[in-house]
């Protein structure tokens, strides 16, 4: 009898385009020019970055239009040891849920420049930018965020997002 | 992220989304994908009398496990029981020209089985046509051992 068979690949594969829609391409666009964008809800004054066009929460568009600073607070964040093809940070890594300052609600990114067992919620970072020549309208333009050396936030000004 | 303008104010981006997942087998399906490297097809027996393949780890019907013992060879040879025309392949199709996709009942089953087959055009295709498989070369312990099913003689 032939070696048993103990386990088979069944890879599961998308391929498709993605339209971001009109907000999120604003916030693409901005990011090739180094500015991260987000918007404002009319209601409850939420800023969404990256901006949807809409708050979920009010179920209103949200137009008016605001810059955000590329300086934030890690609110929360995971130690990945699991290789992935497109991710080229060296394992085990940092990734975060950082609030920007004046975001009103956090997204996902990457931490260096800090030993793991220092990454922590409160801390507080900066985006490292790729060079000028080579920014473009994708979130890869930031490479990665940096501790950027302020005192940790309390967590009063963060609880709600972690 | 890869984009490419569309003019105006969106952006569209190509974005490939793939997990590359390896599953273990267990006694009853290892032995169904171990039959495919001997080229034979392996099913099993339900408690109402019924054959599936490939075989089934649980009675659909009653929900008993259902063991080794109730393992049996079928086919190869079977008769296409429905099917559809693919005129334009995909990358990772079995067949690199238009095919068919069929359920195929192979002889001793109750139950059919999805698989691709080979003909010349549409025109050859049919509900009732009697099917055998062709191997693969090179077997690995995949369903694609079977590299496809082609008309009997
Ligand atoms: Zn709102």
């Amino acid at each position: 009898m032939a070696d048993p068979v103990k386990s088979i690949v069944t890879p599961i594969r998308l391929e498709y385009d993605y339209t971001p829609g009109r907000a999120t391409s604003r916030f693409l666009r901005g990011i090739a020019r180094h500015c991260i964008l987000g918007q404002e809800c009319p209601k409850c004054h939420k800023v969404y970055v990256p901006p949807r066009g809409s708050c979920p929460a009010c179920a209103v568009p949200t137009e008016r239009e605001v810059e955000v600073r590329d300086t934030g607070t890690v609110v929360t964040f995971s130690i990945i040891r699991v290789p992935s093809e497109n991710i080229h940070f060296e394992l085990p890594y940092a990734a975060i849920s950082v609030l920007l300052d004046g975001a009103g609600i956090p997204f996902f990114h990457v931490v260096q420049d800090i030993p793991l067992d220092q990454v922590r919620m409160g801390l507080r970072v900066r985006a490292r930018w790729v060079a000028t020549e080579a920014l473009a309208p994708t979130i890869a333009s930031i490479e990665c965020f940096v501790p950027s050396g302020e005192p940790d936030a309390p967590w009063e000004s963060f609880r709600e997002h972690s | 992220m890869g984009e490419t303008e569309t003019g105006g104010e969106t952006l569209r981006a190509r974005h490939v989304l793939e997990y590359p997942f390896r599953r273990s087998l267990g006694p009853i399906l290892e032995r169904f994908f171990t039959g495919l490297t001997e080229q034979r097809f392996v099913g099993s027996r339900l408690d109402d009398g019924r054959v599936v393949v490939p075989p089934a780890e649980f009675d659909p019907v009653t929900a008993a496990a259902l063991g080794a013992d109730r393992l049996t060879e079928v086919g190869p040879g079977g008769v296409v029981t429905t099917w559809t025309w693919v005129g334009a392949p995909g990358p990772k199709h079995p067949l690199d020209r238009p095919f068919a996709w069929a359920l195929i009942r192979l002889d001793g089953a109750d139950a059919p089985f999805l698989h691709a087959v080979d003909v010349a055009q549409e025109s050859a295709m049919r509900t009732g046509l009697r099917v055998k498989p062709r191997w693969a070369a090179a077997p690995v312990g995949s369903i694609r051992d079977v590299a496809c099913f082609e008309a009997e003689a």
